[in-house]
């Protein structure tokens, strides 16, 4: 079971105030994402989870447990750090073994699940060298079979793939859903990247200076934003969006429309502008056009589109797919 | 753009070295020539050369107790040594990863005693020994060499523990470790090499330390430097036992230092590079 709620959760240091309230429920075997930009909260939130910071006010509780004052290993959770945080002096076997070895295991049962936890992640011929001699993949790996042995009730992952490359990253997010998948335990997992939220995630939790501005499934908070901020956040690229005429037009203070809902045009449309950067990937080109007032719009158009840089286009928004926000940044 | 180092640069760097490594070993081996030597050889003048006589060694081992000064030095060294981890660890621990406001403050002010010129306190600390019946004691020689060398000591530990990731302690935490078994199984054997170097480095500042291990000693608790101090005597300058008797007393801790020096180089260095 893995079953975490948040209530009335407060945190400041000193007079900075860095979560001023959050509720959130989060069910088990759910995979969570918590999403924002860099100091948005999302990792204090994850370390008052934890433990390992102390909650100014409000209440954690896991399974119906109220584990607010509880200390990091009372709560039944295993964390995944950024550094990988792997003990430098102990071979791969120990750093899975060691929470199994403070929790009193016999060796039996240690070597047992070490072994096992080496098989699931390809650990088995590596287990006797140091972290040192590992790559960045293992020794994330490694992190993470020092979290599974535990068999927690959650897992907390803090950033885990950041220090990859690329290419690393692609596989490991893989590795992470898939073993989510085969485990079915609560994981809550903190990124910056948004791409890592959209493909991993059941449920994402978007925050923004410690407030939580939307909650919902990835494809929920691609369609329906509730504010510019999530708007603005959520999608790669991002979502066009343009103040002035054309909103106040359709009555709102902000109109935001992605690049796959604009269709382009060389001679008839609602929105005139000329080609700027083209960016092909191959299946899709982005096309970076300057429409005027209403700034550069980024549109999706096929990988076989021919266009120059500075031909005259024409752009047509999908009425139906338009966001309209208001004064106040919520959709309207 | 990668700076070229030529064969020709690397060699003059070379030399440069090693001329600079014999300026300061000179004394050092010169004191060792001069002890082979005999009294008469010693004061005629400069010669490299000795005529390899072991005299001064065996009058030195004759007239004078070697052993009872080499065994303070040990033990004052030692014992200092012992002493000074056992405050300053628990002390750089709690800077390192529990640090206030304060701890900058607090690390500066101890560095700060260093900067005294340690004749200043010479009267004070004098008459608080002679008051406490500390004089010539092992005892009181020991607690002033771990106060003289516990800013270093708290100073070095700190810049090791701090070179631990905090991340680290949290897994073990978040693994289920007591406070007990974190620093048993996780941060001791981290801070191994640390405490290392720094017991090493401590045991020749202690060693070497001549200013109160001569002045707050006569007979019983003086070490080596109060032994070589002792030659100098009214019965005049000794050149060649004076030389014999400095050999025997920076002989162990050269000896330790030569084996130790690469983990003492690191410590020195610790920090300095990533």
């Amino acid at each position: 079971m893995g079953q975490i709620t948040l209530t009335d959760v407060h945190k400041s240091f000193g007079s900075t105030v860095i979560i001023p309230k959050i509720n959130l429920e989060i069910e088990d075997g759910e995979f969570v994402v918590f999403v924002g930009p860099s100091g948005c909260g999302k990792s204090t939130l994850l370390r008052l989870i934890a433990g390992l910071e102390d909650t100014s006010a409000g209440t954690i509780s896991i399974d119906g447990r109220d584990v607010t004052q509880a200390a990091p290993a009372k709560r039944g959770l295993a964390m995944v750090f950024q550094s990988y945080a792997l003990y430098p002096h102990m071979t791969v076997a120990k750093n899975i073994a060691f929470p199994l070895k403070m929790a009193g295991e016999s060796p039996e049962t240690i070597e047992r699940k070490v072994q096992d936890a080496a098989r699931v992640l390809n650990l088995t011929n590596y287990l006797e060298r140091r972290p040192g001699q590992l790559s960045g993949g293992q020794r994330q790996r490694v992190a993470i079979g020092r979290a599974i042995v535990r068999n927690p009730s959650a897992f907390l992952f803090d950033e885990p793939l950041s220090n990859l490359d690329a290419a690393l990253r692609g596989t490991m997010r893989l590795e992470i859903s898939e073993l989510h998948q085969q485990l079915k335990t609560t994981m809550i997992y903190v990124t910056h990247d948004q791409v890592e939220a959209m493909t991993m995630a059941d449920k994402i939790v978007v925050l923004n200076a410690g407030n939580i501005e939307q909650v919902g499934s990835p494809l929920d908070l691609y369609r329906n934003p509730k504010n510019l901020f999530v708007a603005g956040f959520i999608g790669s690229p991002k979502m066009n969006l343009i103040e002035g005429a054309e909103a106040d037009k359709r009555g709102a203070k902000t109109i935001g429309i992605r690049p796959e809902h604009l269709a382009l045009s060389t001679d008839k449309g609602d929105w005139k502008g000329t080609v700027g950067v083209t960016e092909r990937l191959g299946a899709d080109t982005f096309v970076h056009v300057h429409a005027n007032s209403l700034g550069t719009l980024n549109v999706r158009a096929g990988g076989e589109v021919q266009l120059d840089h500075g031909q005259t286009v024409f752009l047509t928004p999908d009425p139906a797919k338009l966001h309209r926000f208001g004064a106040d940044g919520k959709a309207m | 753009m990668a700076r070229s180092v030529t064969t020709g640069h690397k060699a003059i760097a070379t030399a440069g070295a090693w001329i600079v490594a014999l300026l300061i070993f000179f004394p050092i081996l010169y004191t060792i020539i001069t002890s082979f030597k005999s009294e008469t050889e010693a004061i005629a003048g400069f010669d490299l050369i000795p005529s390899f006589t072991t005299e001064s060694y065996a009058e030195v081992q004759s007239q004078y107790n070697y052993f009872k000064p080499f065994l303070n030095s040990v033990l004052l060294s030692v014992g200092s040594t012992v002493i000074a981890l056992a405050i300053a660890i628990p002390a750089a621990w709690s800077m390192a990863f529990s640090p206030t406001r304060r701890t900058k403050d607090i690390l500066m002010w101890m560095l700060s005693t260093k900067m005294m010129p340690a004749v200043a306190v010479l009267f004070p600390m004098y008459i608080i020994f002679r008051d406490l019946g500390l004089l010539d004691s092992r005892i009181g020689l020991m607690i002033m060499l771990t106060m003289i060398n516990l800013p270093i000591v708290v100073w070095m530990l700190y810049t090791y523990f701090r070179e631990i990731p905090g991340e680290i302690l949290e897994a073990a935490r978040m693994d289920g470790a007591s406070l007990w078994n974190e620093i048993v199984y996780v941060l001791t054997p981290m801070a191994v090499p640390g405490i290392a170097s720094t017991m090493l480095l401590n045991i020749i500042l202690a060693w070497n330390e001549a200013f109160w291990t001569i002045r707050l000693t006569t007979t019983d608790a003086a070490p080596l430097t109060a032994f070589i101090s002792s030659f100098s005597s009214p019965q005049g300058l000794f050149w060649a036992k004076l030389s014999a008797a400095s050999t025997l007393a920076i002989a162990p801790i050269l000896i330790m230092g030569w084996f130790s020096q690469k983990q003492l180089v690191r410590g020195l260095t610790f920090g300095a590079v990533k």
